[in-house]
């Protein structure tokens, strides 16, 4: 095979792996769709479960996804974004900084089901939340807590040194500084970590099984056990309860996968439309 | 008096991944390490006889470590050539306006929770091994299938940031000595790129190796040595999955104590890749947003691109 | 109260292994007078400066030697609140930098981090700065939409406001007419001679010809030494250092 023969062949491979990938992509999207949309109704979206979901709902799933997501942001937002400023504004590259760093780094390669034997030791049983929405909360808080505090790392640095100095020119403290010139314009950013970090927290199962528990109850408090819609999706389709509900489920995270990184990249062009206009 | 406030708390949030880190491994160990002195090291890594209760209860987890082993290999031999491929493609050849699609389509496949893979394997990979090649189906192959592509956005994303950051003098001066684009490609970019395509690899093993839900759903769970890949099979971090709702006393120590294993290989694996490329990667194997948008946040062209080479 | 606004008594800079940036300086600013710091690239004029208003902290940080005082206070010394520091000398920066923020907010910017809330006082504070920056006429009619639509040179002006907005009493201005058209400049530098009578004003020009034009004093600043300082008429027809004739006529820089 002579040099160009070779070339040919190569790119063709290229373009073929690109088009298996997006082939895949689209397989799966379109096979867990049209399985799942002819059982939804919105009897199913707001319905409550009966015999176990063989019948009804996922109302339940629906609003305990939602609950689990947003109480572990509210837990790691303030914590990424404050490691992230700190990072950045506070202080300089020095061994200290460098164990964080570490730890952040280490934290992102820890896989969920050694992040579920932790919550379940350690808040489930140590100390004594059993399976409720806070455990798992704080369980996924720490897992998503490297991805927001490195994106809004980014974000950060992304705000233009000049600034800054206009801004500690005009006399503000470090504080007023970040609140007034970093923060606002790392926004987008920063917002699209949180959307990310969200969708982690949806599709996540094994960290949050041993944590927050398989109840199918609609939480009350923080301390009730709940079922997000994926440990829901995963309990139908390996205990074989209902195969067209565990469709109908796949369905409805899909969808709420597909908004949530529609919505991400829209921030992401927002930014970017921003700072054009600069 | 404020400011100082304010700082002290940020220097405490900054602390508190390194810190989780440390209470996270604190209690695994705590959990895990008394079982494995009891048992003792050898035996519970080279024993395949698992039966956690009963009278006399036996603890070892080679099948579970070979299980692991098989599933991994077979998903890294097919997401590295896929990946390598796609990285390459989008770093290299794709029009603008494919790179502006397959960008998105990374940044799914890795949004994309892990039951529905599991999920897809079970329905439609499963039967389909199971009618045209034998056995039952739920298989290391169809494991290995399906994680080989849950890894794609880990080696995609990394691989693609290597060759971007190639300086695009290489290039030229392969092409100036009459190199073809393959040729460029195959002999100059890829290996200036080594260092972050291995370690993009070895992310990929680490997120094969710490998979739990797609793996109990598609691997059939027989606690046994897989013989061949039409063979079902039981991984380490499925076994936790599986069995933790239920194990009490010795048996749930026993699955610390695999989590321990897991553990250390996945750090293990971690510092490779992390020594390999510097730190900037780890984070990212779960955040395929390509730096090349945050760089496009920032208003300018990302390092190495191919505009005009 | 003295004639001299800031004193600079035998002042270094250094920034790791490298040459001082500074070497030695010694100078006196005079109270509502305009001294220009000229000289070729890189001869320190933006580190003196930035230590002025002591904007290097949050450089890389470097060494120092040598005391600057601001009406007789050592402002590095351990008691002096940074930011209040810096509200009374205020800096215009070499490039244009308006706020991400609406013209109104970037020239409200300063006085509401002092915890200015009145309305009143703010839109006060907003129309004297624009005009003694000889903006206002042009932006009278659109206060409310965003900075980032001005022209450079408007931009720039802008961020003089933004600095008179604080009331300060020294305003420092790193080559301010670098990035702009001559038309612009003429303009700026009207401004700056309006404002000599009520400021003290340290200026890094763009070149000998805006040194010559604007300047009460001069110094004349090379490799990071001060080769020769004085009364600009004097600096500028009869020097007394070779170098700064030879810089002067436009023989090297």
């Amino acid at each position: 095979m002579n040099r160009h023969q070779s070339q040919r062949a190569a790119y063709g491979c290229l373009w073929a792996a690109a088009s298996i990938t997006i082939v895949i992509l689209a397989i799966i999207i379109m096979y867990v769709l049209l399985q799942g949309l002819p059982y939804l109704s919105l009897n199913f979206l707001f319905g409550r479960p009966e015999a176990q979901g063989r019948e009804g709902g996922i109302m339940p799933a629906i609003l305990g996804t939602l609950a689990l997501g947003a109480l572990s942001l509210i837990i790691a937002v303030p914590l990424g974004v404050g490691a992230a400023v700190f990072l950045t504004e506070y202080t300089r590259p020095s061994a200290l900084t460098t164990m964080m760093r570490f730890g952040t780094d280490s934290l992102a390669g820890v896989p969920s089901i050694i992040f579920g034997l932790f919550g379940f030791i350690f808040f489930v049983t140590r100390l004594n939340l059993s399976w409720s929405l806070l455990a798992g909360s704080l369980t996924l808080a720490l897992m998503v807590l490297p991805t927001l505090i490195r994106t809004a790392e980014e974000a950060i640095r992304a705000v233009p040194v000049s600034y800054r100095e206009v801004s500690y020119g005009l006399g503000a403290s470090r504080w007023q500084m970040v609140r007034t010139v970093v923060l606002p314009n790392a926004l987008p950013g920063i917002v699209t970590g949180i959307i990310l970090s969200f969708g982690r927290a949806v599709g996540e199962t094994a960290a949050v099984i041993f944590t927050a528990g398989t109840a199918l109850n609609i939480p009350t408090s923080v301390f009730s056990p709940t079922r997000t819609m994926a440990v829901h999706f995963y309990i139908l389709a390996v205990e074989g309860i209902s195969l067209p509900m565990a469709y109908a489920t796949g369905a409805v995270l899909i969808v709420t996968i597909l908004i949530i990184n529609v919505a991400a990249n829209l921030f992401i062009s927002r930014g970017i439309a921003r700072t054009v206009r600069r | 008096m404020k400011e100082r406030l304010i700082g002290f708390l940020l220097f405490l949030s900054a602390l508190v991944s390194l810190a989780s880190l440390a209470v996270i491994t604190f209690f695994i160990f705590e959990a895990g390490l008394p079982l494995i002195f009891k048992v003792g090291l050898g035996t519970f890594l080279e024993s395949s006889a698992w039966s956690p209760s009963g009278k006399n209860p036996q603890f070892g987890i080679a099948s579970m470590i070979l299980g692991s082993v098989w599933v991994t290999l077979g998903a890294i031999v097919v997401g590295v050539p896929l990946g390598l491929a796609v990285a390459i493609f989008s770093a290299e050849l794709a029009p603008p306006r494919l790179a502006a699609i397959i960008r998105p389509v990374i940044q799914l496949l890795a949004g994309i929770p892990s039951v529905i893979y599991g999920f897809i394997g079970l329905t439609i990979l499963a039967p389909l091994v199971r009618t045209t090649l034998g056995g039952p189906g739920l298989s290391v192959l169809t494991a290995a299938l399906i994680l080989g592509i849950m890894i794609l956005p880990s080696i995609v994303s990394i691989s693609e940031d290597a060759l971007r950051a190639v300086p695009r003098a290489y290039r030229e001066g392969a092409l100036a000595v009459g190199a073809t684009p393959w040729q460029t490609i195959w002999r100059v970019l890829v290996p200036a790129a080594r260092s972050g395509i291995v370690a993009s690899i070895i992310l990929g093993m680490g997120r094969a190796l710490g998979e739990t839900m797609a793996v109990i759903m598609m691997l059939g769970n027989a606690l046994q040595v897989p013989r061949s890949p039409l063979d079902s099979a039981t991984t380490l971090t499925s076994n936790i999955g599986l069995e933790l709702a239920y194990a009490s006393g010795a048996h749930r120590e026993a699955l610390f104590a695999t989590g321990v294993v897991l553990f250390v290989l996945i750090m293990v694996l971690n510092m490779l890749a992390n020594v390999l490329t510097g730190r900037v990667v780890l984070w990212r194997t779960r955040l395929p947003v390509s730096r090349s948008i945050f760089a496009r946040l920032r208003g300018r062209q990302p390092a190495g691109d191919r505009s005009g080479s | 109260m003295s004639d001299i606004k800031i004193q600079i008594d035998h002042f270094s800079y250094t920034y790791g292994d490298e040459p001082p940036v500074l070497r030695n300086i010694t100078l006196n600013v005079r109270r509502n007078s305009i001294l220009t710091i000229f000289g070729p690239a890189r001869g320190g004029k933006t580190t003196l400066l930035r230590s002025l208003n002591r904007l290097t902290d949050i450089d890389e940080p470097g060494k120092r030697q040598g005391r600057i005082l601001l009406d007789g206070q050592d402002i590095y010394a351990p008691s002096v609140d940074v930011p209040s520091l810096r509200r009374r000398i205020g800096m215009v920066f070499a490039l244009p930098v308006a706020l991400p923020m609406s013209i109104f907010d970037n020239i409200a910017y300063g006085p509401r981090l002092q915890g200015v809330r009145s309305p009143s006082r703010l839109s006060d504070l907003v129309q004297f700065a624009l005009e003694a920056a000889a903006l206002w006429d042009e932006v009278r009619d659109r206060l409310d939409s965003s900075a980032l639509a001005l022209s450079g040179g408007q931009q720039q002006r802008l961020s003089i406001a933004r600095v008179l907005a604080l009331e300060p009493e020294v305003i420092l201005l790193d080559e301010p007419t670098a990035a702009l058209d001559p038309i612009s400049t003429a303009k700026i530098e009207e401004a700056l001679i309006t404002l000599k009578s009520e400021y003290t004003i340290v200026i890094a020009p763009h070149n000998v010809q805006q040194a010559g034009r604007v300047a009460d004093d001069a110094a004349f600043f090379l490799m990071g030494e001060c080769v020769e300082a004085g009364p600009a008429s004097q600096l500028f027809t009869v020097p007394r250092d070779r170098r700064t004739e030879d810089y002067i006529t436009g023989r090297f820089g």
